[in-house]
């Protein structure tokens, strides 16, 4: 039992950044109906760039928010300077994933020309291997449980913003119908310059706290990303409660996969996830069916 | 474009005298080539030959059929390591390049199926899963893998007196020709009529007749018969297999190149293969920076000419042809 708990403790703490990677990819979903295949790049772009500042002895105090900031600017940059003149030249859907792609690309060869192949290890405030416990042989580490907390805390930030502000309900009537919240007067490209900055930022934070658990190299959101993924799918890709429920559970999923059936088995699961989901209910978990008008 | 009289006239394939000139004045020069050029051109020109095979699948499903698919890897890994298999069981290489082609294929049929449901973004994320598993079941398998050391495939010997490496060039020459020939009479049959149906509004389609079950499987499983034979001709090329060659990486080249080639055009096809393969051959001195030249490539192709190099080559011809007048 305590075995189990221990499991489903550390798919928590991973499912929550999980959650954090797939809130950045719904966010900018469900208000242009474009997957971002650079979400996990630009993540590891702001990451290096606050792996560079702590290792010339800044405070990650001040080194973090750059950081996210940086992830956030880069994100806008590419929707004004990329995007919107491709979608004044009627690109399509497609053509405007495949931009995505290319950001994608771009970043990944820039981290590694200018940051190398080599994996680094990131220093981090919070310590990998200090554990507390919380119930009999139960036991959880300080980043784990910095994780659990920023995952939270974040996905209510991001709730109360989306439900209760004037902004969240601009984000809302934008991904609901563009051309009548451009008629009511809402600067829908301000709007979702915005979400595509905010999408970044969770992002990079995502990317903060997954480096010190992992070999840190220019491929090394990849696999996160692509775990994201899975969980925005399972979770609905329009839903925001449901790209979090998604992260949850894939986390817990995979930790128990890896824990009792084999730790190979562990990165095929989220891939498993994708298919099934897809085949037996597209629209996710918690997503609206999306019908199509002849 | 030029008045069309009968059904026997839209089926042909080189309808003026001077492109038929110009196709063979291309074929002399291709087929001279291992006289006056180096070695090393001969090399890079054999991959571009394997890469466009690969290309033209991938181009049949996106560019003609409108379906995307990010598991090409996967196909690819599928033909290399059947070819591989099967070479060393002692089959002939015709026979398992057929098998290579056929394997992938069978596996581009099931990867189909989600496409009778899922669009866009949803069949990307499904293929994209796709492409990655097979990479993990290579990686975690040793039997299929051929374990650490790779897998061995044995080489081509140098035939007709040639070197290994005309041998080679000559073969994938042959090889791709026959590819191209097919591409260009399959989407000039009901085949290929069917396929843009689909891409331009496929409920429009099955309105007409289309079977869409039918031709969205069968555009998959041509797909990836293409890429498997590519596949098995790397394996061949390179001698040896491991499934590190099999990335994501792979998969975003052959996209590359269809992009920026231009959907729905062969000849596109080729120049993209060509481009994807001489960019590292450029940069190979900043190898790192290769995914930025494809990257800013792309960008610049979608916003700038969406039909990709070959869109640009018809305005250029356009212009000459109505010159002085524009």
């Amino acid at each position: 039992m305590s075995q189990f708990l221990q499991y489903a403790v550390s798919g928590l703490s991973i499912g929550a950044l999980y959650a954090l990677v797939a809130l950045g990819l719904v966010l900018i979903y469900r208000s242009t109906r474009i997957l971002n295949f650079g979400h996990g790049d630009v993540a590891t772009v702001g990451t290096f760039f606050a792996f560079t500042l702590l290792s010339h002895n800044y405070n990650w105090t001040i080194a973090f928010p750059l950081a996210l900031i940086l992830g956030a600017l880069i994100s806008m940059v590419f929707y004004f300077v990329i995007l919107i003149p491709a979608q004044r030249r009627n690109a399509t859907l497609l053509g405007q994933i495949i931009l995505t792609v290319g950001l994608s690309l771009i970043f990944q060869g820039l981290v590694s020309h200018f940051w190398g192949t080599e994996p680094q290890s990131f220093p981090f405030p919070l310590s990998d291997t200090k554990t507390w416990k919380i119930y009999k042989d139960v036991v959880i580490s300080e980043l784990s449980i910095g994780a659990l907390i920023i995952g939270f805390a974040v996905s209510l930030v991001l709730f109360l913003l989306v439900q209760k502000t004037r902004l969240g309900l601009a984000m809302r009537a934008t991904s609901e119908n563009l051309p009548s919240a451009q008629t009511l007067g809402i600067p829908t490209r301000r709007v979702l310059s915005l979400s595509w900055g905010m999408a970044a930022f969770l992002g990079v934070l995502a990317g903060i706290f997954l480096a010190p658990a992992l070999p840190l190299d220019p491929f090394f959101m990849l696999e996160p990303f692509l775990k994201g993924f899975a969980a925005a799918v399972l979770g609905g890709l329009n839903s925001l409660p449901g790209a979090v429920a998604g992260g949850l559970i894939l986390g817990v999923a995979e930790s128990l996969a890896g824990g009792y059936i084999a730790v190979a088995f562990k990165n095929t699961l989220a891939f498993l996830v994708i298919i099934v989901v897809l085949l037996i209910r597209p629209e996710g978990l918690l997503g609206k069916e999306f019908i199509e008008r002849v | 474009m030029d008045l069309i009289e009968s059904y026997k006239e839209e089926l042909r394939l080189v309808r003026k005298f001077w492109t038929g000139f110009w196709i063979v004045l291309l074929l002399l020069a291709l087929i001279f080539l291992p006289w006056y050029g180096k070695e090393h051109w001969v090399y890079i020109l054999t991959l571009v030959f394997i890469f466009s095979i690969g290309v033209q699948g991938q181009n049949l499903l996106i560019g003609y059929t409108g379906q995307i698919s990010f598991g090409q890897a996967g196909f690819l890994a599928l033909g290399a390591f059947s070819f591989g298999h099967l070479l060393r069981m002692g089959v002939p290489v015709a026979v398992s390049l057929l098998c290579a082609g056929l394997v992938a294929a069978l596996f581009g049929l099931l990867v189909g199926f989600p496409s009778l449901r899922l669009k866009g973004p949803y069949l990307s994320i499904a293929t994209l899963g796709f492409g990655i598993a097979v990479y993990q079941v290579f990686v975690n398998s040793e039997i299929l893998s051929g374990g650490r050391m790779g897998l061995t495939v044995q080489k081509l010997p140098a035939l007709f007196g040639l070197s290994q490496t005309n041998t080679y060039y000559y073969f994938n020459l042959i090889v791709a020709v026959f590819f191209t020939i097919a591409s260009y009479n399959l989407i000039s049959s009901f085949l290929g009529r069917a396929f843009i149906a689909i891409r331009d509004n496929d409920i429009s389609a099955e309105a007409m007749g289309v079977n869409l079950t039918v031709y969205k499987l069968l555009a998959f499983a041509i797909s990836s018969f293409y890429t498997g034979v590519q596949g098995g001709l790397y394996a061949l090329l390179l001698g040896y297999l491991e499934p590190n060659m099999f990335t994501f990486l792979e998969t975003i080249s052959l996209f590359v190149a269809v992009i920026v080639g231009g959907l729905a055009s062969v000849e596109g096809s080729i120049l993209g293969a060509a481009f994807v393969i001489l960019v590292p051959q450029v940069f190979s001195n900043a190898k790192h920076l290769v995914p930025v030249v494809f990257g800013t490539a792309i960008i610049l192709i979608l916003i700038f000419e969406p039909l990709g190099l070959s869109g640009r080559w018809m305005k250029i011809r356009l212009y000459f042809r109505m010159w002085p007048f524009r």
